[in-house]
């Protein structure tokens, strides 16, 4: 029953997109507002595929940092959070840290990064780290937290050690907080990526941006944008499949 | 009857409250022993002194006998037969284990049950934390599914099983701990009444099988008359037993002993005392 229903419901955003999509190509068709400020579905569809080689090639760059600074950012925001639920020293003395660290705007601290690394992919990777640890870390944390004392007191009754309880009981509670932190994550780590491309450097999927934008084809512009964020969307469908494969009790 | 578990004079103050003064329990071998007192009295601080969770201010805790059990002979045995007087046990044999744990079976109000490890998983808990590799805790684990009434539910997940089945499963963890002592911490009290009633006969068959002794902790009187060789009345602020009742029956522990006069003459006495 409930699966019928939510099959039923699943067609309706591909309506609603549908629908603005043919407005959108409506307004264009008929000349609703200029060519030259907003290119028609049709256009962007061509533009991409046209530039189909060119976009791969810079996407690989782009996922290429996205991914390598999710890497450090997940280890990173682990470590973390493992020295937090150990030490409440170390809790007091970094969660506000952490907070503060993310009120800086990444589009601030990129060209710094820039100065900093060169141009090369080293301030890319490290500003995608800075984005992705922090929901990683917090998630993480607040996942070992909510584990029930009294299963810690059972565990400790059995004799469990400091490291048997956190692999038997606190990892595995955190998992849910684990792949929600890291669904966020993945799509900070692409935009953060995109973001450190447009502030310098020769290749990847925000350079390629720029470059357009400058040459005012607005057509490529959109095709790079739905492109970005369908790469992003692609990333966190496969988390959410991992996430399937790897909990396997709250399939039911 | 043998006492294997005594805890001696237990005082214990957590910051300015004095929460239990001087505590005097003993358990005999094969015997079941409630602890009753209205919710906060201290029952589950008690029990956490006894598992050697928490130090006691003053007193001692020990055990007597031989320490281990292996869970993997289950044979009925009659340790009931020779009742009455407390033969007392020797120093030689005596482990003060207080402030230890490791050395008692503590199973909790709530079946603590791994939502992310299957049933065999869960039951197998004590024994992969002892360093049994999981193969072979998984093989011993599965020989007592039958007996606990858990077969078929070895690959399923906690969250497919019934409150009752989950409790089950509870105290077949609890049970491969391997200590002759369980400390139950009122095990029953979320059930609902149906299958508390079933549980209730199914414990007391499984535990007179394997020769284990039990604590219970509850304030439920009539569970603790109905499973009880002896209750001890726990009251006070600070805590302290208040009253010590032999239950003595040639009935049966099942319902219909929960309808006789008898049963409320005990259940008059212990409320009596409760006030």
């Amino acid at each position: 029953m409930r699966d019928n229903g939510f099959k039923k419901l699943n067609f309706i955003p591909v309506v609603v997109i549908a629908v603005l999509l043919l407005m959108w190509q409506a307004a264009c068709r008929f000349g609703w507002v200029p060519g030259y400020m907003l290119p028609s579905p049709v256009q962007v569809v061509k533009a991409f595929v046209n530039d189909f080689p060119l976009l791969m090639s810079h996407a690989k760059v782009t996922l290429l940092e996205a991914l390598l600074g999710l890497l450090f950012g997940v280890l990173l925001g682990f470590s973390c959070a493992v020295i937090m639920d150990a030490f409440p020293i170390a809790r007091k003395g970094l969660y506000p840290l952490l907070v503060i660290s993310q009120t800086i705007p990444p589009v601030a601290i990129a060209p710094l990064l820039v100065l900093w690394f060169s141009y090369g992919m080293a301030p890319k990777v490290v500003l995608v780290v800075l984005v992705s640890f922090f929901p990683m870390a917090v998630g993480l944390y607040e996942g070992f937290q909510s584990v029930d004392p009294d299963m810690i007191k059972l565990m400790r009754s059995m004799r469990a050690s400091q490291i048997q309880i956190f692999c038997h009981v606190k990892f595995p509670a955190a998992l849910p907080q684990f792949f929600s932190g890291l669904r966020i994550a993945v799509s900070y780590s692409v935009i953060g990526a995109v973001i450190s491309e447009w502030l310098g450097g020769f290749s990847g999927l925000g350079v390629y941006m720029t470059r357009v934008k400058k040459s005012m084809a607005y057509d490529k512009m959109f095709a790079v944008i739905f492109f970005v964020s369908a790469i992003s969307l692609l990333l966190m469908a496969g988390v959410s499949a991992l996430q399937r494969k790897l909990m396997p009790w709250t399939r039911t | 009857m043998r006492e294997i578990l005594t805890a001696v004079n237990i005082d214990k103050t957590f910051e300015d409250k004095k929460v239990l003064e001087n505590i005097n329990v003993c358990l005999g071998e094969g015997e079941l022993v409630s602890i009753l007192g209205v919710s906060g009295v201290g029952k589950t601080t008690l029990f956490n002194i006894l598992s050697g969770l928490t130090k006691p201010d003053m007193g001692s805790v020990s055990l007597y006998g031989d320490i281990s059990y292996n869970p993997d002979n289950f044979s009925p045995k009659d340790i009931k037969e020779n009742d009455d007087a407390y033969e007392m046990s020797t120093e030689s044999e005596k482990t003060d284990i207080t402030g230890q744990t490791g050395y008692l079976s503590y199973m909790l109000q709530k079946d603590m049950l791994l939502p992310h490890k299957t049933v065999i998983d869960n039951v197998a808990l004590p024994l992969i934390l002892g360093g049994v590799s999981k193969k072979e805790a998984r093989t011993r684990a599965r020989e007592h599914f039958a007996r606990f009434g858990l077969e078929g539910t070895e690959k399923k997940y906690p969250n497919q099983l019934s409150g009752g089945m989950r409790q089950r499963a509870a105290f077949l963890r609890t049970y491969l701990c391997g200590k002759k002592v369980m400390l139950l911490d009122e095990p029953f009290s979320a059930l609902d009444a149906l299958t508390r009633k079933s549980i209730y006969e199914w414990y007391l068959e499984v535990m007179g099988n394997a020769g284990l002794s039990t604590l219970l902790i509850t304030h439920d009187v009539d569970e603790a008359i109905l499973l009880s060789d002896r209750i001890y009345i726990m009251k006070g602020c600070p805590a302290s037993i208040g009253g010590e009742i032999v239950i003595k029956t040639d009935k049966q522990r099942n319902h219909a002993f929960t309808l006789t006069e008898q049963f409320l003459e005990y259940k008059r006495e212990i409320e009596a005392l409760l006030i």
